[in-house]
């Protein structure tokens, strides 16, 4: 029987080592989500400006951190902060930083888009019955800008963590650099291992990311 | 008038229900070929469920619909052949907003009907040039007004030839001035010996183009009468609440 | 910066944007082919076909398209189901923006009024010619930028295929940085070789956008 490839998976520390890894691509999803959210939401404010000039310098830094691939982003931060810099940064220090700037652009995006997607007489109606602005913006603008932004951010984020499955690229120890390594380790062993570590890596995302989108599909429904 | 007396649309006993709700409770009801039949009725009482019942949009739970003597309601014959002699028109504007108006027009006969476009589009342009329209054949819906949207609509179901029109109320979100241009093609269809089942809530359209009222309440029909008798001297208490609404009104 | 090493590194980058164009191409085919299957199983409501659809579309979305490249790639290769390269990674990008094209076209789908569908039934259209003339155009206008949107995050997905050694843009610049060190002058042609790609494609699309929109099909 222990020539089951699944086996390898259980075998000595393999499992923990592997969920290890997926800490180390969760801990950089999470630091830059929490960054993104923050930055994102002033950034959105900053796109809903009144000032020309406030507003294309916001969509200039969107549309440069999208036109090429993250991928692209991760190889340029990571060799030219080094040179710019004369220190060497650690990877996961890199990965940080793109995912934040990236997580940002996005964020920014989305809350701009729940703000302007309000009808203006709706804070019209509000300033009608009397609210003072504050008390419009407390009480109409951001309860409905929650719900139009909250199943669109919640997706960012699922989007955000499978991204980081790229992190391995620019060097960084994670969840598919260690499977390969305990595929290296028993490949003579066990021939199949890497079907058996890779679908394990494969499912180990699908069960992060599925309840996340099923949360915001849920919100979306009931927002909706 | 041997013709005139045959009847061309029958229904026995209908039955509808949404859910668990009964909405029409075994409807009897008939029309003759050429025959203009007012539905009169307040808000909610099922006239649209009643005739989008007709032509297939809504199952029955039971009793029988027939068309020409034979049943079209029993599931065997297919309803988009049936529809095509049925014509209907909506009260929202209906019209394929990504097609020309002449577009709109030709699809049903072309593409279900089969039949030749040359001919298809001489009917066409008889059609447009009877309710005002033929230089606007090129347009698309959304250049048009309300009113004209839906004399295009009544024109697209005419031009499959059909044998009886139901109309739902295509007055109800028109602004006032356009009413009269579409109730004026309906008029005149009338007069050419169209069979009309018309669901309406304009009462002087209705008393001059009605050969007969049929007054429904409640999912039944609760009388039938001509229309003098039914505006000056209504059987049921129910017809007289609602008339007395309307006068109100006016 | 080493002019005369990023002249003569240029043709490497132009061999490998083909590459990168013809994934991007035939990934984008393949999914509009399996989006619009999706769609049309999901519009008749197919009773058996749906369930595998549904399944499919959450593991298509949930999980990263690395990981789905080295799991077909790598994976399968040691069960004895050996794909080239080059066939994962369409495989993959069509795996992967399938689920994205369904999603595309189901929202355009159910964005057709019902009273469209009604007026289309009313005439005697069958289900198919409804679905042909009626639904469809309509559909397709509205799902225009998101699939637009999609071909663009398509394009810039293949970035991965690199890792499972297919010569696309991306591996070349990996390949300069590892043989020469130049890192400056390989990322420049890299971000370059993106921008060439991609900028007018999104430029184009968003002018599509606004025509769609100014023609304004009426409603
Ligand atoms: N799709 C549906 N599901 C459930 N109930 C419905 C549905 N459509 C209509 N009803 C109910 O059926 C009843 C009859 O509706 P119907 O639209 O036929 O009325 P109507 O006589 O045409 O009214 P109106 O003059 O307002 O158009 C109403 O009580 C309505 O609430
Ligand atoms: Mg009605």
């Amino acid at each position: 029987m222990s020539d089951w490839g699944i086996n390898v998976i259980f075998q000595g520390q393999n499992f923990l080592r592997l969920l290890e890894g997926l800490g180390v691509s969760m801990r950089i999803a999470v630091v830059s989500v929490l960054i993104s959210s923050v930055c994102g939401i002033f950034l959105g404010l900053l796109m809903t400006s009144r000032y020309v000039a406030v507003r294309s310098l916001c969509r200039s830094y969107l549309e440069a951190v999208r036109i090429v691939p993250l991928l692209v982003w991760l190889f340029v931060f990571y060799f030219e902060l080094t040179k710019v810099l004369h220190l060497q940064l650690p990877a996961e220090f890199v990965a940080d930083i793109v995912f934040s700037i990236w997580g940002t652009a996005e964020m920014g995006d989305l809350v701009r888009g729940a703000v302007t997607s309000l009808p203006a007489h709706q804070r019209e109606s509000g300033l009608a019955v009397g609210l003072t602005r504050w008390q419009v913006y407390r009480y109409v603008i951001l309860p409905q800008a929650v719900r139009r932004l909250l199943p669109s951010a919640i997706n960012l984020v699922t989007r955000m963590i499978k991204t980081t499955s790229l992190v391995v690229l620019i060097g960084v120890v994670e969840v598919l650099k260690i499977g390969q390594q305990i595929i290296e380790v028993s490949i003579l062993k066990v021939p199949t291992a890497s079907f058996w570590v890779y679908a394990i890596i494969f499912f180990l995302y699908f069960i992060i990311c599925w309840p996340i989108s099923l949360w915001a599909k849920h919100l979306e429904k009931r927002w909706q | 008038m041997k013709e005139t007396e045959k009847i061309l649309l029958e229904v026995h006993k209908l039955k509808k229900n949404y859910g668990n709700k009964e909405i029409l409770h075994g409807i009897d009801f008939s029309v003759h070929r050429g025959e203009v039949v007012v539905l009169l009725g307040p808000s909610g009482c099922g006239k649209s469920t009643f005739l989008r019942c007709l032509n297939g949009l809504e199952e029955i739970q039971s009793g029988s619909i027939l068309l020409d003597g034979s049943i079209i309601s029993d599931g065997k014959a297919e309803w988009y052949a049936i529809r095509q002699k049925i014509g209907m028109v909506f009260q929202s504007y209906d019209l394929f907003p990504h097609m020309t108006v002449i577009e709109n027009i030709l699809l049903g006969p072309l593409k279900a009907q089969k039949r030749k476009k040359n001919e298809v589009e001489k009917q066409a342009a008889e059609l447009l040039e009877r309710v005002g329209l033929l230089d606007r054949k090129d347009d698309y819906p959304a250049q048009l007004s309300g009113g004209q949207k839906q004399r295009v609509a009544i024109v697209r179901a005419l031009c499959m030839n059909p044998e009886i029109m139901l109309f739902d109320e295509v007055t109800a979100s028109l602004d006032p001035e356009m009413v009269r241009e579409v109730l004026d093609v309906m008029k005149e269809l009338a007069q050419q010996g169209m069979t009309m089942l018309i669901v309406t809530h304009e009462m002087n359209f209705a008393r001059s183009v009605a050969d007969r009222i049929v007054f429904i309440d409640e999912g039944c029909i609760v009388e039938e009468s001509e229309p003098e008798q039914f505006f000056t001297a209504p059987q049921t208490e129910r017809a007289q609440r609602f008339l007395d609404i309307f006068s109100y009104e006016n | 910066m080493d002019q005369s090493f990023i002249a003569a590194s240029i043709p490497l980058y132009i061999k490998a944007a083909g590459l990168t164009l013809n994934l991007a191409f035939w990934g984008v085919l393949l999914s509009l082919f399996v989006g619009a299957v999706c769609a049309v199983i999901g519009y008749f409501r197919i009773p058996v076909l749906c369930r595998i659809m549904q399944v499919y579309i959450e593991l298509s979305r949930n999980t990263p398209l690395l990981i789905q490249l080295f799991f077909l790639y790598y994976g399968f290769a040691k069960i004895g189901i050996k794909f080239e390269a080059y066939t994962c990674a369409i495989g993959g990008l069509a795996f992967l923006g399938g689920s994205y094209m369904a999603e595309a076209l189901r929202a355009g789908i159910e964005s057709v009024g019902k009273i469209q569908i009604e007026s289309g039934l009313s005439i005697g259209l069958t289900r198919w010619q409804l679905m042909r003339y009626i639904v469809l155009p309509q559909a397709l206008a509205v799902a225009v930028p998101a699939i637009a949107a999609n071909v663009i995050f398509l394009l810039k997905e293949t970035s991965v295929v690199s890792a499972i050694a297919l010569a696309d843009l991306m591996f070349v610049a990996k390949d300069l940085i590892g043989m020469y060190y130049r890192t400056s002058e390989a990322l420049l042609l890299l971000v370059g070789a993106y921008l060439i790609l991609l900028l007018p494609l999104s430029l184009f699309f968003r002018y599509l956008e606004r025509r769609l929109r100014n023609v304004g099909l009426g409603n």
